[in-house]
């Protein structure tokens, strides 16, 4: 996770489209993309991250696979498209139909994270759930208990971008309220200096 | 033979009842024939193409119920473009214009339009049960038809078909008088619908045993409808969102402690992780359980869940469950037969998903498991070769490893020796499903193993044509071969034409096999029809005999080419 190499992603970038480094991958922003065999990518990966924007019965798109998905894995530019791969029925509809994904960024904190509020049934919930993901940071639970931050004594609040466009303390709206209507973006702001410590 | 009268003989044809022995019977002698065609009720139409309505309704002049199915199976993943055919409206024009008392009919990926359940809601007096799997062409107008117009109507039962809503009132088209449901599935409508209407329904339907909900569906009025008919045997529940500290809430859980019937469960098409326990005085009983449909229930709810029902024989689950969690069902599920474990994120493998090591578990702990549909991150050949001598009974057998080429993740070997275990030890098995990193070889023992292999799905997989020779030479009982994305060519597709003659179809896309080869099928077989589908336009101008073919779709038949094929089919 240092920034050297996010930095090295970024350069590669330059003078092309390089898909690499937009693919969906589970692993923290800057860390290495490489797979046990170190070479051609056949991996779990590959397969989707073509598939994210599938065509529904649009043939045109579809490109004879198998022995050229060998040659489409070494050159990350071609992205190849799989209609009707996997084989499940419903269009997704199994899926998790109602996600609602929101970036949750730190102050200080080098990278976002995104958490499915879907998952969560109450404010309680997601904030274990933030504190897990920033364990670096710990975050004042927004019944006012107080957590001081161990490392540096800064106290944290959660807080979201509403859809104005401000920023809001977590809490005020009820936890449905907010998660249907409300929360575009999470974040962790540094409490005004008044009100840390204790 | 001769020794009987007619109706002995009919009498004993009674009791004969699968279409594969009425068909047999059929053939023993012309007497045997006549009276079996006189007295058949029940025929299945695999491929709506093979036969006209005419011919049905001339050789089954007591036909009372008909199934049919339309599209090829790989419709189902978007391979086969909408419009391509298999309507049913000339079906049931022919039908209603015969003397036929039809009762009962059940489609599958047909095409059904709203004239056609209109058609069919006023033509025949006896309707009793209309059946729709993945069908799609049809408005709440049609059924809204049904409602109103089929007076003795007992089962109405909408399985996956695409839809549209109108949200108009059709389950308050269902008049006073009508008390005769038995069955009632919406669950894939995706409309609000008129709850009193459906409360006063269920009131009035002393029978009803089978009632699936959509998700407009709350749980209060789940509530008061689990009131009314706490005799159902099967149930479906629309949305499961509420307060754990409510009235409705507590109702809901006296409600369900009534039906003592139930024994199948699915739905839980929302679902609220802390309610969960209304529902474990109903689990024990429980042969039936569905909750592909509910991603919002996992972790240790879903466990807990599962850990009630005992008596599971099938289980249909997302893959959110995990590893562990089908070590829970390893554990508590020794009825086990059916297994069906579907991706939650297809696009997106992701922790939540499931590996060789569930399967293993599940196949130690169940030893009476004989049907699977397995879709999983990866699969290693040793994993399949364990499974393969725990559960030698396996009659359908259907893994999807979500990346379509790879090999086993520890040996990095292609597959072929897991799945040749599989089809060595499973005797009994009828449907194959393939995937991973395959060659020629798993075809091989495909072909030498798999004697009572009726259905074969391929993808990605082969090296060369030997691999579908393997298959058309070994299995004599094939009926239905489906393949994408091989590497089979005209040399495969020509050797043994007349094979297809004894299979109901074969399906190749993205394959080798040329234009020319195509149409020296469709010359040497006149009994087939042959279709081309290219929606590319290369065809108009591209005639090109050495042109690899798109999609490839042909089936035997008595009718030759059909009339109804859109511009981009070709039959040959």
């Amino acid at each position: 996770m240092s920034s050297e190499n996010g930095k090295r992603l970024l350069e590669t970038d330059a003078g092309g489209l390089n898909f690499e480094a937009t693919e969906l991958t589970l692993g923290l922003p800057g860390e290495p993309r490489v797979t046990s065999d170190g070479g051609a990518k056949l991996g779990s990966k590959r397969g989707f991250s073509e598939t994210v924007d599938l065509k529904l019965g649009d043939n045109n798109q579809e490109v004879k696979l198998g022995h050229s998905l060998q040659e489409a894995a070494k050159s990350p530019v071609s992205k190849t498209q799989v209609v009707g791969w996997p084989p499940v029925r419903g269009f997704a509809r199994r899926g998790k139909k109602s996600c609602k994904y929101v970036k949750v960024a730190v102050d200080g904190a080098p990278y976002l994270r995104k958490v499915d509020l879907e998952i969560y049934n109450s404010y309680q919930q997601l904030l274990t759930s933030l504190e897990d993901m920033f364990s670096c940071f710990t975050i004042r639970n927004y019944l006012n208990e107080k957590k001081i931050d161990q490392v540096n004594g800064i106290e944290y609040m959660p807080t979201y971008e509403d859809k104005d466009g401000d920023w809001m303390l977590v809490g005020d709206v009820p936890w449905q309220l907010m998660k249907s209507s409300e929360a575009v973006g999470l974040g962790l702001k540094t409490a005004p200096k008044y009100s840390s410590t204790n | 033979m001769n020794y009987f009268p007619d109706e002995v003989l009919e009498h004993v044809f009674d009791f004969i009842t699968s279409h594969k022995d009425r068909n047999s019977v059929s053939l023993v002698c012309k007497s045997w024939y006549k009276i079996e065609r006189y007295s058949r009720q029940r025929v299945f139409i695999g491929n709506c193409y093979s036969i006209s309505p005419e011919r049905l309704i001339a050789r089954f002049p007591g036909l009372k119920s008909l199934t049919l199915k339309g599209k090829p199976h790989f419709a189902d993943f978007n391979l086969v473009p909408h419009d391509w055919g298999g309507f049913v409206y000339p079906w049931i024009e022919a039908l209603a214009k015969s003397r036929i008392g039809l009762e009962e009919l059940r489609l599958k990926r047909m095409v059904v339009s709203d004239e056609s359940l209109e058609l069919l809601s006023k033509s025949f007096v006896n309707f009793k049960s209309l059946v729709l799997v993945s069908c799609e062409g049809f408005t709440t107008d049609g059924l809204a038809a049904i409602a109103a117009n089929c007076r003795f109507l007992r089962e109405l039962d909408l399985q996956e078909n695409e839809v549209d809503d109108h949200r108009g009132h059709w389950l308050s088209c269902f008049p006073e008088s009508c008390t005769s449901l038995i069955s009632l599935n919406f669950a894939c409508l995706r409309g609000e619908v008129n709850l009193g209407a459906l409360e006063r329904l269920v009131s009035r339907s002393p029978n009803l045993k089978s009632l699936r909900l959509n998700r407009a569906v709350p749980l209060d009025t789940l509530q008061k409808l689990l009131m009314r008919a706490p005799q159902l045997v099967d149930l479906g529940i629309g949305s499961y969102v509420h307060d754990p500290f409510s009235e409705a809430y507590n109702k809901l859980k006296i409600a369900i402690q009534r039906c003592k019937s139930i024994r199948s469960l699915s739905g839980f098409l929302e679902v609220a992780l802390h309610c969960m326990s209304a529902i474990y005085p109903i689990c024990g009983n429980l042969t039936f359980l569905n909750l592909s449909y509910a991603p919002g229930l996992h972790g240790n709810k879903l466990m807990k869940l599962i850990q009630h029902c005992r008596k599971l024989q099938r289980l249909w689950i997302l893959d959110c469950i995990g590893d562990k969690g089908l070590g829970v069902v390893a554990l508590t599920c020794k009825e086990l037969q059916e297994l069906r474990v579907f991706p939650s994120d297809p696009f997106e493998a992701g922790n939540a998903a499931v590996t060789e090591e569930g399967l293993v578990l599940v196949s130690a702990g169940c030893p009476k498991l004989n049907s699977l549909l397995y879709f999983c991150q990866q699969m290693t050949n040793a994993a399949l070769i364990t499974v393969a001598k725990n559960c030698p009974n396996f009659i359908r057998f259907r893994l999807c490893i979500l990346d379509p080429i790879k090999p086993d993740p520890v040996t990095n070997q292609p597959l072929d020796e897991g799945f040749g275990a599989i089809v060595q030890s499973c005797k009994g098995l009828k449907r194959l499903s393939l995937s991973g990193l395959l060659t020629d070889q798993v075809f091989l023992y495909i072909g030498m193993y798999a004697e009572q292999l009726e259905m074969l799905s391929i993808a990605f997989a082969a090296d060369s044509d030997k691999g579908m020779l393997y298959v058309l030479n070994g299995c004599k009982k094939l009926r239905k071969l489906e393949i994408r994305d091989c590497p089979f060519g005209d040399a495969a597709l020509l050797e043994d034409v007349g094979k297809y003659e004894t299979m109901r179809s074969l399906w190749m896309s993205s394959c080798e096999v040329t234009l020319g080869g195509c149409k020296s099928v469709a010359e040497k077989m006149p009994s087939l029809n042959v279709e081309i589908i290219d929606e590319s336009e290369q065809m108009e101008f591209n005639l090109d005999d050495k042109q690899k073919v798109d999609k490839m779709y042909l089936y035997r038949t008595l009718v030759g080419h059909r009339k109804d094929a859109p511009e981009y089919v070709w039959i040959l």
